[in-house]
């Protein structure tokens, strides 16, 4: 005679081996979706950097709609706070955390060491682990197109260039811009004011108004808020903007604007994650690799402008054209890189110097 | 690459300067009158997120800009009542409330304007004054503004009026001095105290309102930048005086503005940017402290029971 705890132990032990290789089946057939966590340094807000970041999140998950599972944290400062939110993001369960500010550096770092079993992937940093891989853009691509339609459009010849801190990156699009620019117009200079600031709208906008009150009727900014779009569609000069399509903000005077486009690059990093091929990388994609381009060109720039800007970028996709091409000279007249020759990535990644054409000296960082 | 400070870049230099000193002027003579009577109110960068993001929210639902400068009055005056309960009738500590005001207010105009980051208005025009706009050089710089610019003016002068012609205001000055004295000669010290504080935050609210309507104009996090914390160094260092007050606020705008065109000017002029950046402050500061040097101006100006408690006995 069986007790009924045997009884109740025996069904017991049946119904789990029933429904352990189920569950197994199951796991196999439908994975549970991977949880992939995304910091931002600002709020997504409505364009800009994150905003940037955020379409991308959007579309990688459309994309592989019931195999993910994303989750978001904004505004985090680069500090210790970060660090505490990429450890949270790692112990709850997030195989693939994505940091998308360069100050996050260290933290993902030290937070990648400590977590070997999740992945990590750093936006506009240079350190590697063996599960922290980098990407980033070739912004300076979409910032050469941008600037032959300024070239173009401009009739004072003067351009204007809001930017924030005399940094490689920021040094990079002014003069890529300038040589974009005087690939068409040999006569456009460049006007940089240094807001010393990545945000603050009040002083983008003052900044902005100066360099129109000083002969510049196209802007551009590497700042991170609307308001120099929106002082340029004011003031009617012309307007190249940055990271997104500000069309709504100055839609009539925005020429065109230099996009980053990270949904390619999250869909097939996320992909590799989930099918568990991912491996630390070193990516900085431009306009072959979908990750830059320009938003659709304004009516005002005349038909032989936009095949101008057009060939330009097949080029540039193609491989035929870099903006960056020998001879680049600095505005001393020293030729830094050398007829002939491309500019090296490294050098890229340094750039101390402005290019000829770019007035003012360029602070030390 | 020519460079001339010719006569063409008067106008824009200081038109653009006084646009840039508006808000300070407005912010900082609302502290002023507050601190006149004897409460200080740290929170004043608080108060003006809170009236950026109202302003901005009543406007682009109304279709007014005065609508929207009305509201940011209001809630700015009401965020100076909660703060007004706190020090006044709680008796907290002033310091301590105000920077919690000012960390507070920040943060929940960034939460409450959230859906706003996107709306786009219309700038608001600027109201050329008849004959005195056709001035050369400083008319359109000084008569071509927008309202509030001209409402700043008007502020300026009204404070300095009240303050040392009225006898409401010399009522105001006395319950900063001595609010004990004041009381015992029957004047309602926390009442006045209340009205001083509202006023106050009514007046920053309306700063954050030029902000949000006038200046950029947009509503985002982090619109005030720090402007708040200006305006509160300026009532200091311009000695509690409006005209000074008045001057420091333009002086910094200036300062801010001039060096924008010092680097647009393409001059191959090798200055850190964080040392333009810092201009404005330093030269403020500097210039405050040398006019307000005389030791006993400070004395006679600064009101002697600032940030101190009061609670009547009776």
């Amino acid at each position: 005679m069986t007790s009924r705890r045997a009884v109740i132990r025996t069904m017991g032990a049946a119904l789990g081996a029933a429904t352990l290789p189920f569950a197994t089946v199951r796991r196999a057939l439908a994975a549970e979706p991977v949880k992939v966590g995304f910091v931002y340094i600002s709020p997504i807000s409505d364009a800009g950097w994150t905003y940037q970041h955020d379409l991308g999140r959007k579309e990688m998950e459309k994309a592989l709609a019931g195999k993910v599972q994303t989750k978001i944290v904004e505004n985090v400062p680069e500090g210790p706070d970060a660090e505490r939110v990429f450890r949270e993001l790692a112990k709850d369960g997030h195989k693939l955390v994505f940091g998308t500010s360069f100050g996050y550096m260290n933290y993902m770092v030290k937070v990648a060491q400590q977590f070997p079993n999740n992945d990590f992937e750093h936006c506009t940093g240079y350190k590697t682990g063996k599960n922290l891989g980098i990407y980033n853009g070739r912004f300076y691509e979409g910032r050469y197109l941008c600037g032959i339609a300024a070239g173009r459009m401009t009739k004072s010849n003067v351009i204007g260039f809001v930017a924030a801190f005399p940094i490689p990156e920021v040094v990079m699009a002014i003069n890529s811009f300038i040589r974009g620019a005087r690939s068409v117009n040999p006569k456009a200079e460049m006007r940089v004011i240094w807001a010393n600031t990545w945000y603050d709208p009040g002083k983008e906008r003052a900044a902005a108004g100066t360099l129109v009150a000083q002969g510049a009727d196209v802007l551009t900014h590497h700042t991170d808020s609307t308001a120099v779009a929106q002082a340029a569609e004011e003031k009617k000069v012309w307007v190249c903007a940055y990271h997104s399509n500000m069309a709504k903000y100055a839609p009539t005077r925005q020429l065109t604007a230099s996009e980053e486009i990270w949904g390619g690059y999250y869909t097939k990093t996320v992909g590799r994650a989930i099918d568990g091929s991912w491996k630390p990388d070193h990516v900085w994609g431009g306009i072959r690799d979908g990750m830059i381009d320009i938003a659709p060109l304004n009516d005002a720039v005349p038909a032989d402008a936009k095949a101008q800007i057009m060939k330009a970028r097949e080029e540039i996709a193609s491989g035929k054209l870099h903006p960056f091409a020998g001879p680049v000279v600095d505005q001393d007249g020293k030729a830094r890189v050398a007829a002939g020759q491309t500019i090296t990535d490294d050098a890229l990644s340094k750039m101390d110097y402005y290019v000829e054409g770019v007035a003012g000296k360029l602070p030390k960082a | 690459m020519t460079f001339a400070m010719d006569a063409s870049l008067v106008t824009p230099i200081v038109s653009a300067s006084i646009v840039a000193g508006t808000p300070l002027v407005i912010a900082a003579l609302g502290e002023l009158v507050t601190e006149k009577s004897g409460v200080l109110n740290l929170g004043v960068e608080g108060m003006m997120a809170i009236g950026a993001v109202t302003g901005f929210v009543a406007a682009q639902h109304s279709g007014s800009t005065i609508i929207g400068v009305l509201a940011a009055m209001v809630a700015g005056a009401a965020s100076a009542l909660a703060f007004a309960i706190l020090v006044l009738d709680l008796t907290a500590n002033q310091v301590a409330s105000g920077l919690a005001l000012a960390i507070f207010g920040v943060g929940l105009a960034a939460f409450a304007g959230k859906p706003y980051e996107s709306v786009v208005l219309p700038p608001v025009r600027a109201l050329p004054i008849p004959l005195l706009a056709d001035i050369p050089l400083l008319g359109p710089a000084l008569f071509d503004q927008q309202w509030l610019v001209y409402f700043s003016w008007a502020l300026c002068a009204g404070v300095a009026w009240f303050l040392y012609r009225s006898r409401a205001g010399l009522v105001l000055r006395a319950v900063g001095e001595s609010p004990a004295s004041a009381h015992a000669v029957g004047y309602r010290v926390i009442r006045i105290r209340y009205f001083a504080t509202m006023f106050g935050g009514a007046m920053a609210g309306i700063a954050g309102a030029f902000l949000s309507l006038f200046y950029t104009p947009m509503w985002s996090e982090g619109l005030v930048a720090g402007r708040g914390w200006i305006a509160l160094a300026l009532v200091v260092f311009g000695t509690w005086r409006p005209l000074r007050v008045l001057v420091g606020a333009y002086l910094f705008g200036g300062v801010l503005i001039a060096q924008l065109f010092v680097q647009g000017s393409g001059l191959p002029l090798e200055i850190p940017p964080q040392l333009l950046s810092s201009l404005p402050y330093i030269a403020t500061v500097a210039v405050l402290v040398i006019i307000s040097r005389n030791p006993n101006t400070i004395r006679l100006n600064s009101p002697v029971s600032l940030g101190q408690p009061y609670r009547p006995d009776a």
